[in-house]
Protein backbone atom coordinates (compact mmCIF):
# COMPACT_ATOMS: atom_id res chain seq x y z
CA UNK A 1 0.00 0.00 0.00
CA UNK A 2 1.30 3.41 -0.89
CA UNK A 3 1.76 5.86 1.94
CA UNK A 4 -0.72 8.72 2.16
CA UNK A 5 2.14 11.11 1.75
CA UNK A 6 5.85 10.92 1.03
CA UNK A 7 7.55 10.21 4.35
CA UNK A 8 10.86 11.38 3.03
CA UNK A 9 9.55 14.91 2.79
CA UNK A 10 9.29 17.01 5.93
CA UNK A 11 7.61 20.35 5.44
CA UNK A 12 9.94 23.22 6.23
CA UNK A 13 13.17 21.24 6.02
CA UNK A 14 13.99 22.66 2.61
CA UNK A 15 13.61 26.17 3.98
CA UNK A 16 15.88 25.35 6.95
CA UNK A 17 18.49 23.91 4.58
CA UNK A 18 18.47 27.04 2.45
CA UNK A 19 18.66 29.13 5.63
CA UNK A 20 21.59 26.99 6.80
CA UNK A 21 23.48 27.56 3.56
CA UNK A 22 22.65 31.26 3.72
CA UNK A 23 24.15 31.48 7.22
CA UNK A 24 27.22 29.56 6.15
CA UNK A 25 27.91 31.72 3.14
CA UNK A 26 26.59 35.16 4.11
CA UNK A 27 29.63 36.36 6.08
CA UNK A 28 32.03 35.11 3.42
CA UNK A 29 30.09 36.68 0.58
CA UNK A 30 29.78 39.99 2.42
CA UNK A 31 33.50 40.20 3.19
CA UNK A 32 34.25 39.40 -0.44
CA UNK A 33 31.94 42.16 -1.61
CA UNK A 34 33.34 44.71 0.82
CA UNK A 35 36.91 43.88 -0.15
CA UNK A 36 36.12 45.58 -3.46
CA UNK A 37 34.89 48.70 -1.70
CA UNK A 38 36.66 51.88 -2.81
CA UNK A 39 36.10 53.65 0.51
CA UNK A 40 38.78 53.62 3.24
CA UNK A 41 35.99 53.21 5.79
CA UNK A 42 34.55 49.73 6.15
CA UNK A 43 31.05 51.07 6.76
CA UNK A 44 30.37 53.20 3.70
CA UNK A 45 30.06 51.83 0.22
CA UNK A 46 31.91 53.98 -2.32
CA UNK A 47 31.81 51.99 -5.51
CA UNK A 48 33.79 49.05 -6.83
CA UNK A 49 37.57 49.23 -6.86
CA UNK A 50 40.63 47.01 -6.67
CA UNK A 51 42.35 49.60 -4.54
CA UNK A 52 42.76 47.40 -1.45
CA UNK A 53 44.14 44.52 -3.47
CA UNK A 54 46.77 46.86 -4.84
CA UNK A 55 47.36 48.07 -1.29
CA UNK A 56 48.05 44.51 -0.10
CA UNK A 57 50.86 44.14 -2.64
CA UNK A 58 52.30 47.66 -2.66
CA UNK A 59 50.92 49.45 0.40
CA UNK A 60 52.76 50.23 3.67
CA UNK A 61 52.02 46.77 5.10
CA UNK A 62 52.91 44.87 1.95
CA UNK A 63 56.38 43.80 3.13
CA UNK A 64 54.93 42.32 6.30
CA UNK A 65 52.24 40.46 4.39
CA UNK A 66 54.64 39.17 1.75
CA UNK A 67 56.98 37.86 4.42
CA UNK A 68 54.07 36.21 6.27
CA UNK A 69 52.68 34.75 3.05
CA UNK A 70 56.05 33.29 2.08
CA UNK A 71 56.39 31.62 5.49
CA UNK A 72 52.84 30.31 5.31
CA UNK A 73 53.27 28.75 1.88
CA UNK A 74 56.69 27.22 2.58
CA UNK A 75 55.41 25.65 5.80
CA UNK A 76 52.17 24.47 4.21
CA UNK A 77 53.92 22.81 1.25
CA UNK A 78 56.51 20.99 3.37
CA UNK A 79 54.10 20.06 6.17
CA UNK A 80 51.47 18.75 3.75
CA UNK A 81 54.04 16.75 1.77
CA UNK A 82 55.58 15.11 4.83
CA UNK A 83 52.19 14.49 6.48
CA UNK A 84 50.85 12.93 3.27
CA UNK A 85 53.83 10.54 3.00
CA UNK A 86 53.50 9.52 6.64
CA UNK A 87 49.74 9.08 6.28
CA UNK A 88 50.07 6.99 3.10
CA UNK A 89 52.52 4.59 4.75
CA UNK A 90 50.40 4.38 7.89
CA UNK A 91 47.25 3.70 5.86
CA UNK A 92 49.04 0.91 3.98
CA UNK A 93 50.04 -0.73 7.27
CA UNK A 94 46.65 -0.28 8.91
CA UNK A 95 44.55 -1.41 5.92
CA UNK A 96 46.95 -3.80 4.17
CA UNK A 97 49.01 -5.13 7.06
CA UNK A 98 46.66 -7.90 8.18
CA UNK A 99 45.38 -8.10 11.73
CA UNK A 100 47.80 -7.05 14.43
CA UNK A 101 47.53 -6.06 18.02
CA UNK A 102 48.45 -2.42 17.67
CA UNK A 103 46.14 -1.82 14.71
CA UNK A 104 43.38 -0.03 16.62
CA UNK A 105 45.97 1.81 18.71
CA UNK A 106 47.71 2.95 15.53
CA UNK A 107 44.46 4.27 14.13
CA UNK A 108 43.72 6.01 17.41
CA UNK A 109 47.17 7.56 17.43
CA UNK A 110 46.80 8.84 13.87
CA UNK A 111 43.48 10.49 14.69
CA UNK A 112 44.66 11.79 18.06
CA UNK A 113 45.30 15.38 16.87
CA UNK A 114 41.60 15.57 15.95
CA UNK A 115 40.44 14.60 19.43
CA UNK A 116 42.73 16.71 21.58
CA UNK A 117 41.42 20.30 21.64
CA UNK A 118 43.64 22.46 19.47
CA UNK A 119 44.55 24.83 22.27
CA UNK A 120 45.76 21.90 24.38
CA UNK A 121 47.95 20.66 21.51
CA UNK A 122 49.27 24.19 21.17
CA UNK A 123 50.15 24.51 24.87
CA UNK A 124 51.67 21.03 24.97
CA UNK A 125 53.82 21.68 21.91
CA UNK A 126 55.03 25.02 23.25
CA UNK A 127 55.96 23.45 26.59
CA UNK A 128 57.64 20.53 24.83
CA UNK A 129 59.89 22.77 22.73
CA UNK A 130 60.66 24.82 25.81
CA UNK A 131 61.52 21.74 27.88
CA UNK A 132 63.96 20.34 25.33
CA UNK A 133 65.46 23.79 24.79
CA UNK A 134 64.44 24.09 21.15
CA UNK A 135 64.38 27.72 19.98
CA UNK A 136 61.01 28.79 18.64
CA UNK A 137 60.87 29.79 15.00
CA UNK A 138 59.80 28.53 11.60
CA UNK A 139 61.06 25.01 12.31
CA UNK A 140 58.90 24.60 15.41
CA UNK A 141 55.84 25.75 13.44
CA UNK A 142 56.68 23.26 10.71
CA UNK A 143 57.09 20.32 13.11
CA UNK A 144 53.84 21.13 14.90
CA UNK A 145 52.00 21.42 11.58
CA UNK A 146 53.30 18.06 10.32
CA UNK A 147 51.85 16.28 13.35
CA UNK A 148 48.58 18.19 13.21
CA UNK A 149 48.10 17.59 9.45
CA UNK A 150 48.51 13.79 9.58
CA UNK A 151 44.85 12.92 10.33
CA UNK A 152 43.58 15.31 7.67
CA UNK A 153 45.77 13.60 5.08
CA UNK A 154 45.01 10.15 6.47
CA UNK A 155 41.21 10.24 6.23
CA UNK A 156 40.82 10.67 2.43
CA UNK A 157 43.76 8.33 1.79
CA UNK A 158 42.33 5.52 3.91
CA UNK A 159 38.85 6.09 2.47
CA UNK A 160 40.31 5.61 -0.99
CA UNK A 161 42.38 2.57 0.00
CA UNK A 162 39.32 0.90 1.49
CA UNK A 163 37.72 1.13 -1.95
CA UNK A 164 40.58 -0.69 -3.71
CA UNK A 165 40.35 -4.43 -3.55
CA UNK A 166 43.47 -6.30 -2.54
CA UNK A 167 43.15 -8.57 -5.58
CA UNK A 168 44.99 -6.02 -7.75
CA UNK A 169 48.19 -6.26 -5.76
CA UNK A 170 47.78 -10.00 -5.34
CA UNK A 171 47.50 -10.37 -9.12
CA UNK A 172 50.67 -8.33 -9.55
CA UNK A 173 52.49 -10.47 -7.03
CA UNK A 174 51.23 -13.69 -8.66
CA UNK A 175 53.00 -12.39 -11.74
CA UNK A 176 56.23 -12.20 -9.71
CA UNK A 177 56.16 -8.52 -8.84
CA UNK A 178 57.93 -7.89 -5.56
CA UNK A 179 55.97 -6.30 -2.75
CA UNK A 180 57.70 -2.99 -3.38
CA UNK A 181 56.95 -3.15 -7.07
CA UNK A 182 53.29 -4.02 -6.44
CA UNK A 183 53.08 -1.07 -4.11
CA UNK A 184 54.73 1.35 -6.51
CA UNK A 185 53.17 0.23 -9.76
CA UNK A 186 49.73 -0.98 -8.68
CA UNK A 187 48.60 0.34 -5.32
CA UNK A 188 50.13 3.81 -5.54
CA UNK A 189 48.63 4.74 -8.95
CA UNK A 190 45.22 3.53 -7.80
CA UNK A 191 45.67 5.57 -4.63
CA UNK A 192 46.55 8.80 -6.43
CA UNK A 193 43.15 10.50 -6.10
CA UNK A 194 43.09 9.84 -2.35
CA UNK A 195 46.66 11.01 -1.93
CA UNK A 196 46.08 14.22 -3.89
CA UNK A 197 42.92 14.90 -1.96
CA UNK A 198 44.69 14.24 1.36
CA UNK A 199 47.59 16.51 0.39
CA UNK A 200 45.26 19.37 -0.52
CA UNK A 201 43.33 19.11 2.73
CA UNK A 202 46.54 18.96 4.77
CA UNK A 203 47.80 21.98 2.83
CA UNK A 204 44.74 24.08 3.68
CA UNK A 205 44.79 22.99 7.31
CA UNK A 206 48.40 24.09 7.62
CA UNK A 207 47.86 27.31 5.69
CA UNK A 208 44.87 28.22 7.87
CA UNK A 209 46.13 27.22 11.27
CA UNK A 210 46.20 30.03 13.78
CA UNK A 211 46.11 28.68 17.32
CA UNK A 212 49.04 26.26 17.24
CA UNK A 213 51.12 28.63 15.12
CA UNK A 214 50.43 31.49 17.49
CA UNK A 215 51.83 29.46 20.40
CA UNK A 216 54.91 27.90 18.82
CA UNK A 217 56.07 30.73 16.60
CA UNK A 218 59.07 32.65 17.84
CA UNK A 219 59.04 36.37 18.44
CA UNK A 220 58.88 38.26 15.15
CA UNK A 221 58.01 35.19 13.08
CA UNK A 222 54.65 35.54 11.36
CA UNK A 223 52.44 33.47 9.11
CA UNK A 224 49.44 34.90 7.27
CA UNK A 225 46.87 34.00 9.95
CA UNK A 226 48.97 35.43 12.79
CA UNK A 227 49.66 38.58 10.75
CA UNK A 228 45.95 38.95 10.03
CA UNK A 229 45.08 38.36 13.68
CA UNK A 230 47.57 41.01 14.75
CA UNK A 231 46.07 43.48 12.29
CA UNK A 232 42.47 42.66 13.21
CA UNK A 233 43.24 43.40 16.85
CA UNK A 234 43.66 47.01 15.74
CA UNK A 235 40.33 46.96 13.93
CA UNK A 236 39.09 45.47 10.67
CA UNK A 237 40.65 47.43 7.82
CA UNK A 238 39.78 47.13 4.13
CA UNK A 239 43.16 45.65 3.18
CA UNK A 240 42.55 42.85 5.68
CA UNK A 241 39.34 42.09 3.84
CA UNK A 242 41.23 41.93 0.55
CA UNK A 243 43.79 39.50 2.01
CA UNK A 244 41.03 37.46 3.61
CA UNK A 245 39.20 37.24 0.31
CA UNK A 246 42.34 35.97 -1.43
CA UNK A 247 42.96 33.34 1.25
CA UNK A 248 39.30 32.40 1.13
CA UNK A 249 39.59 31.99 -2.63
CA UNK A 250 42.63 29.73 -2.28
CA UNK A 251 40.81 27.53 0.24
CA UNK A 252 37.71 27.24 -1.91
CA UNK A 253 39.73 26.38 -5.02
CA UNK A 254 41.77 23.76 -3.17
CA UNK A 255 38.76 22.10 -1.55
CA UNK A 256 36.96 22.05 -4.86
CA UNK A 257 40.00 20.45 -6.53
CA UNK A 258 40.27 17.92 -3.72
CA UNK A 259 36.58 17.11 -4.07
CA UNK A 260 36.71 16.77 -7.86
CA UNK A 261 39.77 14.51 -7.67
CA UNK A 262 38.28 12.23 -5.04
CA UNK A 263 34.97 12.15 -6.93
CA UNK A 264 36.52 11.05 -10.18
CA UNK A 265 37.33 7.65 -8.73
CA UNK A 266 33.77 7.17 -7.51
CA UNK A 267 32.48 7.29 -11.07
CA UNK A 268 35.26 5.18 -12.51
CA UNK B 1 35.72 11.23 13.33
CA UNK B 2 36.91 7.81 14.37
CA UNK B 3 34.54 5.70 12.29
CA UNK B 4 35.30 3.33 9.50
CA UNK B 5 38.96 2.84 8.99
CA UNK B 6 39.61 0.65 12.01
CA UNK B 7 36.68 -1.62 11.37
CA UNK B 8 38.08 -2.69 8.01
CA UNK B 9 36.25 -4.31 5.13
CA UNK B 10 36.65 -6.54 2.13
CA UNK B 11 39.61 -4.53 0.95
CA UNK B 12 41.58 -5.59 4.01
CA UNK B 13 44.54 -7.83 3.31
CA UNK B 14 47.89 -8.80 4.76
CA UNK B 15 49.93 -8.02 1.65
CA UNK B 16 52.19 -5.67 3.57
CA UNK B 17 52.10 -7.44 6.93
CA UNK B 18 55.86 -8.01 6.80
CA UNK B 19 56.64 -4.34 6.31
CA UNK B 20 54.10 -2.87 8.69
CA UNK B 21 56.63 -1.97 11.37
CA UNK B 22 58.50 0.21 8.89
CA UNK B 23 55.31 1.61 7.40
CA UNK B 24 53.99 2.63 10.79
CA UNK B 25 57.27 3.86 12.19
CA UNK B 26 57.12 7.42 10.78
CA UNK B 27 53.56 7.96 12.00
CA UNK B 28 54.26 6.52 15.44
CA UNK B 29 57.50 8.47 15.80
CA UNK B 30 55.97 11.78 14.70
CA UNK B 31 52.86 11.50 16.82
CA UNK B 32 54.55 10.07 19.90
CA UNK B 33 57.23 12.75 19.85
CA UNK B 34 55.05 15.70 18.81
CA UNK B 35 51.69 14.95 20.46
CA UNK B 36 51.86 12.26 23.14
CA UNK B 37 55.19 13.26 24.71
CA UNK B 38 54.25 16.97 24.79
CA UNK B 39 51.00 16.17 26.61
CA UNK B 40 53.04 14.13 29.12
CA UNK B 41 55.48 16.98 29.62
CA UNK B 42 52.55 19.38 29.98
CA UNK B 43 51.26 17.20 32.81
CA UNK B 44 54.67 17.41 34.47
CA UNK B 45 54.79 21.20 34.00
CA UNK B 46 51.42 21.58 35.67
CA UNK B 47 53.08 20.30 38.86
CA UNK B 48 56.06 22.65 38.73
CA UNK B 49 56.68 26.06 40.26
CA UNK B 50 56.12 29.13 38.13
CA UNK B 51 58.91 31.38 36.95
CA UNK B 52 57.66 34.96 36.93
CA UNK B 53 58.84 35.87 33.45
CA UNK B 54 57.21 32.80 31.87
CA UNK B 55 58.54 29.26 32.03
CA UNK B 56 59.01 27.11 35.11
CA UNK B 57 61.31 26.30 37.99
CA UNK B 58 61.94 22.57 38.34
CA UNK B 59 60.46 22.17 41.78
CA UNK B 60 57.39 20.09 42.56
CA UNK B 61 54.31 22.07 43.54
CA UNK B 62 50.52 21.68 43.78
CA UNK B 63 50.28 25.44 43.43
CA UNK B 64 48.68 25.50 39.95
CA UNK B 65 45.79 23.18 40.82
CA UNK B 66 45.46 24.76 44.23
CA UNK B 67 45.12 28.19 42.64
CA UNK B 68 42.53 26.82 40.23
CA UNK B 69 40.22 25.36 42.87
CA UNK B 70 40.98 27.22 46.13
CA UNK B 71 41.32 30.74 47.37
CA UNK B 72 43.62 31.11 50.35
CA UNK B 73 43.46 34.87 50.60
CA UNK B 74 45.96 37.44 49.45
CA UNK B 75 48.85 36.08 51.51
CA UNK B 76 47.93 32.42 51.29
CA UNK B 77 47.50 31.99 55.04
CA UNK B 78 43.72 32.01 55.31
CA UNK B 79 41.75 28.76 55.40
CA UNK B 80 41.02 27.64 51.83
CA UNK B 81 37.72 28.61 50.34
CA UNK B 82 36.54 27.40 46.96
CA UNK B 83 37.78 29.73 44.24
CA UNK B 84 34.91 30.30 41.85
CA UNK B 85 36.63 32.48 39.22
CA UNK B 86 38.10 29.68 37.13
CA UNK B 87 35.30 27.20 37.75
CA UNK B 88 32.93 29.88 36.47
CA UNK B 89 35.05 30.39 33.37
CA UNK B 90 34.84 26.65 32.72
CA UNK B 91 31.14 26.67 33.43
CA UNK B 92 30.62 29.60 31.05
CA UNK B 93 32.57 27.76 28.36
CA UNK B 94 30.41 24.67 28.84
CA UNK B 95 27.28 26.80 28.67
CA UNK B 96 28.39 28.71 25.54
CA UNK B 97 29.46 25.50 23.81
CA UNK B 98 26.16 23.89 24.84
CA UNK B 99 24.04 26.69 23.39
CA UNK B 100 26.10 26.64 20.20
CA UNK B 101 25.57 22.86 19.99
CA UNK B 102 21.80 23.19 20.40
CA UNK B 103 21.65 25.94 17.75
CA UNK B 104 23.66 23.75 15.38
CA UNK B 105 21.37 20.81 16.07
CA UNK B 106 18.25 22.89 15.41
CA UNK B 107 19.58 23.98 12.01
CA UNK B 108 21.77 20.97 11.22
CA UNK B 109 19.25 18.18 11.75
CA UNK B 110 16.66 19.39 9.23
CA UNK B 111 19.46 20.20 6.79
CA UNK B 112 20.95 16.72 7.13
CA UNK B 113 17.52 15.08 6.66
CA UNK B 114 16.83 17.22 3.63
CA UNK B 115 20.16 16.36 2.00
CA UNK B 116 19.85 12.65 2.79
CA UNK B 117 16.47 12.50 1.08
CA UNK B 118 17.66 14.05 -2.20
CA UNK B 119 18.31 11.88 -5.25
CA UNK B 120 21.57 9.93 -4.72
CA UNK B 121 23.38 11.83 -7.45
CA UNK B 122 22.54 15.22 -5.92
CA UNK B 123 23.62 14.39 -2.37
CA UNK B 124 27.39 14.82 -2.78
CA UNK B 125 26.83 18.30 -4.20
CA UNK B 126 24.76 19.38 -1.19
CA UNK B 127 27.27 17.84 1.21
CA UNK B 128 30.06 19.63 -0.61
CA UNK B 129 28.21 22.95 -0.31
CA UNK B 130 27.91 22.44 3.43
CA UNK B 131 31.59 21.52 3.87
CA UNK B 132 33.22 24.33 1.85
CA UNK B 133 32.90 26.96 4.59
CA UNK B 134 34.59 24.63 7.09
CA UNK B 135 37.76 24.68 5.01
CA UNK B 136 37.89 28.44 4.92
CA UNK B 137 40.27 29.84 7.51
CA UNK B 138 38.55 29.91 10.92
CA UNK B 139 40.12 33.28 11.68
CA UNK B 140 38.72 34.77 8.48
CA UNK B 141 35.30 33.29 9.15
CA UNK B 142 35.27 34.70 12.67
CA UNK B 143 36.39 38.12 11.44
CA UNK B 144 33.69 37.99 8.75
CA UNK B 145 31.11 37.16 11.41
CA UNK B 146 32.25 40.13 13.46
CA UNK B 147 32.07 42.36 10.40
CA UNK B 148 28.54 41.14 9.69
CA UNK B 149 27.27 41.55 13.26
CA UNK B 150 28.83 44.94 14.06
CA UNK B 151 26.57 47.68 15.37
CA UNK B 152 26.72 49.47 12.03
CA UNK B 153 27.40 46.34 10.03
CA UNK B 154 25.46 44.88 7.12
CA UNK B 155 23.08 42.84 9.31
CA UNK B 156 21.95 45.84 11.31
CA UNK B 157 21.72 48.02 8.23
CA UNK B 158 19.60 45.44 6.47
CA UNK B 159 17.29 45.04 9.47
CA UNK B 160 17.03 48.82 9.89
CA UNK B 161 16.44 49.18 6.17
CA UNK B 162 13.43 46.87 6.13
CA UNK B 163 12.17 48.36 9.35
CA UNK B 164 12.25 45.27 11.59
CA UNK B 165 14.17 47.22 14.22
CA UNK B 166 14.51 50.93 14.88
CA UNK B 167 17.77 50.79 16.86
CA UNK B 168 20.84 48.78 15.82
CA UNK B 169 21.17 45.52 17.75
CA UNK B 170 24.25 45.30 19.96
CA UNK B 171 25.45 41.78 19.30
CA UNK B 172 29.25 42.03 19.28
CA UNK B 173 30.79 41.66 22.76
CA UNK B 174 27.83 39.73 24.13
CA UNK B 175 27.36 36.07 24.94
CA UNK B 176 25.08 35.79 21.95
CA UNK B 177 27.88 36.85 19.59
CA UNK B 178 30.13 34.12 20.97
CA UNK B 179 27.37 31.54 20.67
CA UNK B 180 26.65 32.59 17.09
CA UNK B 181 30.36 32.53 16.30
CA UNK B 182 30.80 29.02 17.68
CA UNK B 183 27.62 27.85 15.98
CA UNK B 184 28.87 29.26 12.71
CA UNK B 185 32.37 27.78 13.14
CA UNK B 186 31.27 24.20 13.66
CA UNK B 187 27.85 23.88 12.00
CA UNK B 188 29.17 21.63 9.18
CA UNK B 189 30.33 19.14 11.84
CA UNK B 190 26.74 18.73 12.97
CA UNK B 191 25.34 18.17 9.49
CA UNK B 192 27.80 15.52 8.27
CA UNK B 193 27.39 12.71 10.84
CA UNK B 194 23.60 13.16 10.98
CA UNK B 195 23.51 13.08 7.19
CA UNK B 196 25.50 9.83 7.19
CA UNK B 197 23.07 8.28 9.69
CA UNK B 198 19.89 9.40 7.89
CA UNK B 199 21.29 8.22 4.57
CA UNK B 200 21.67 4.69 5.98
CA UNK B 201 18.20 4.81 7.53
CA UNK B 202 15.65 2.56 5.88
CA UNK B 203 12.59 4.64 5.13
CA UNK B 204 10.36 1.58 4.89
CA UNK B 205 10.40 1.71 8.70
CA UNK B 206 8.72 5.10 8.47
CA UNK B 207 6.22 3.67 6.01
CA UNK B 208 5.44 0.80 8.34
CA UNK B 209 4.74 3.29 11.13
CA UNK B 210 2.60 5.46 8.85
CA UNK B 211 0.61 2.39 7.75
CA UNK B 212 -0.18 1.92 11.42
CA UNK B 213 -1.64 5.44 11.40
CA UNK B 214 1.28 7.27 13.02
CA UNK B 215 1.15 10.95 12.04
CA UNK B 216 4.14 12.35 10.19
CA UNK B 217 5.77 14.09 13.15
CA UNK B 218 5.24 11.06 15.36
CA UNK B 219 7.09 8.98 12.78
CA UNK B 220 9.92 11.49 12.92
CA UNK B 221 10.05 11.53 16.70
CA UNK B 222 9.49 7.87 17.49
CA UNK B 223 11.04 6.06 14.53
CA UNK B 224 13.55 8.23 12.65
CA UNK B 225 15.05 10.07 15.62
CA UNK B 226 15.94 6.96 17.68
CA UNK B 227 17.35 5.28 14.57
CA UNK B 228 19.73 8.13 13.77
CA UNK B 229 20.63 8.91 17.39
CA UNK B 230 24.28 7.80 17.02
CA UNK B 231 24.69 10.37 14.24
CA UNK B 232 23.12 13.06 16.39
CA UNK B 233 25.38 12.22 19.33
CA UNK B 234 28.44 12.26 17.07
CA UNK B 235 27.41 15.63 15.61
CA UNK B 236 26.86 17.13 19.06
CA UNK B 237 30.30 15.98 20.21
CA UNK B 238 31.98 17.30 17.07
CA UNK B 239 30.46 20.72 17.73
CA UNK B 240 30.70 20.75 21.52
CA UNK B 241 34.31 19.63 21.94
CA UNK B 242 36.02 22.17 19.68
CA UNK B 243 33.65 24.91 20.92
CA UNK B 244 34.70 24.21 24.49
CA UNK B 245 38.35 24.99 23.88
CA UNK B 246 37.91 27.58 21.17
CA UNK B 247 39.89 30.76 21.36
CA UNK B 248 39.05 32.88 18.33
CA UNK B 249 35.29 33.25 18.71
CA UNK B 250 35.35 34.37 22.36
CA UNK B 251 38.43 36.51 21.78
CA UNK B 252 37.20 38.37 18.70
CA UNK B 253 33.43 38.34 19.24
CA UNK B 254 33.09 38.17 23.00
CA UNK B 255 35.24 40.96 24.34
CA UNK B 256 36.73 41.01 27.81
CA UNK B 257 33.61 40.08 29.78
CA UNK B 258 32.94 36.83 27.96
CA UNK B 259 36.14 35.03 28.83
CA UNK B 260 36.30 31.34 28.00
CA UNK B 261 38.77 28.53 28.73
CA UNK B 262 40.74 29.15 25.55
CA UNK B 263 41.44 32.78 26.45
CA UNK B 264 42.29 31.83 30.04
CA UNK B 265 44.88 29.35 28.80
CA UNK B 266 46.26 31.66 26.12
CA UNK B 267 46.74 34.45 28.63
CA UNK B 268 49.08 32.28 30.73
CA UNK B 269 51.55 31.95 27.89
CA UNK B 270 51.52 35.49 26.54
CA UNK B 271 53.16 38.55 27.91
CA UNK B 272 54.34 39.11 31.46
CA UNK B 273 51.29 37.92 33.37
CA UNK B 274 52.17 34.41 32.27
CA UNK B 275 51.90 31.50 34.65
CA UNK B 276 52.96 28.40 32.75
CA UNK B 277 52.14 25.77 35.39
CA UNK B 278 48.68 27.27 35.81
CA UNK B 279 48.15 27.29 32.02
CA UNK B 280 49.31 23.68 31.87
CA UNK B 281 46.96 22.74 34.71
CA UNK B 282 44.00 24.47 33.03
CA UNK B 283 44.86 22.63 29.78
CA UNK B 284 45.01 19.31 31.65
CA UNK B 285 41.61 19.96 33.20
CA UNK B 286 40.16 20.82 29.78
CA UNK B 287 41.73 17.71 28.24
CA UNK B 288 40.36 15.53 31.04
CA UNK B 289 36.89 16.98 30.49
CA UNK B 290 37.10 16.26 26.76
CA UNK B 291 38.39 12.72 27.29
CA UNK B 292 35.54 11.99 29.70
CA UNK B 293 33.04 13.19 27.07
CA UNK B 294 34.70 11.09 24.35
CA UNK B 295 34.91 7.95 26.51
CA UNK B 296 31.32 8.35 27.60
CA UNK B 297 30.10 8.72 24.02
CA UNK B 298 32.27 5.82 22.83
CA UNK B 299 30.64 3.62 25.47
CA UNK B 300 27.19 4.79 24.46
CA UNK B 301 27.99 4.19 20.83
CA UNK B 302 29.35 0.73 21.64
CA UNK B 303 26.19 -0.14 23.54
CA UNK B 304 24.10 1.04 20.60
CA UNK B 305 26.01 -1.25 18.24
CA UNK B 306 25.79 -4.21 20.60
CA UNK B 307 22.03 -3.95 20.54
Amino acid sequence: MAAKYDLRVFPGFRAVTLFCLAILYAPLVIVTIYSFNASPSITNWDGVSLRWYVDVFTGPDSEKFKYAARNSFIIAIIAATVATCIATLAATAILRGGRFRLRTVSFGLVSLPLMVPEIVTAVATLIFFNAIGFDRGLLTILLAHIAFCIPFAYLPISARMQGIEATYEQAAMDLYATRTLAFRRVLLPLMTPGIVSGFLLAFIVSLDDFIITNFVKGAGVETLPTAIFGAVKQGIKPNIMAISTMLLGISVVMVTLSWLVSRRDATK
Amino acid sequence: MAGGAASGGSSQSDTYAGARVWLLLPAWATLLILVVAPVGIMLVYSFLTKEFRGGVIWEFSWEAYDQFFFNRGLFGDEPPRIEWTYILIFWRSIWQAGVATLLSLAIGFPTACFIATRAPRQRPIWVFLVTIPYWVNLLIRTVSMKFLLRDNGPLNEALLGIGVISEPLHIVNTNLAVQLGLFYSYLPFMVLPIYAAVERYNFSLSEAAADLYAPRWTVLRRILLPAVKPGIVAGCILVFVPSLGSFLAPDLLGGARNFMIGSLIEEQFKGNAGNWPFGAAASMILLTLVLIILLFSARQQGRQEAR
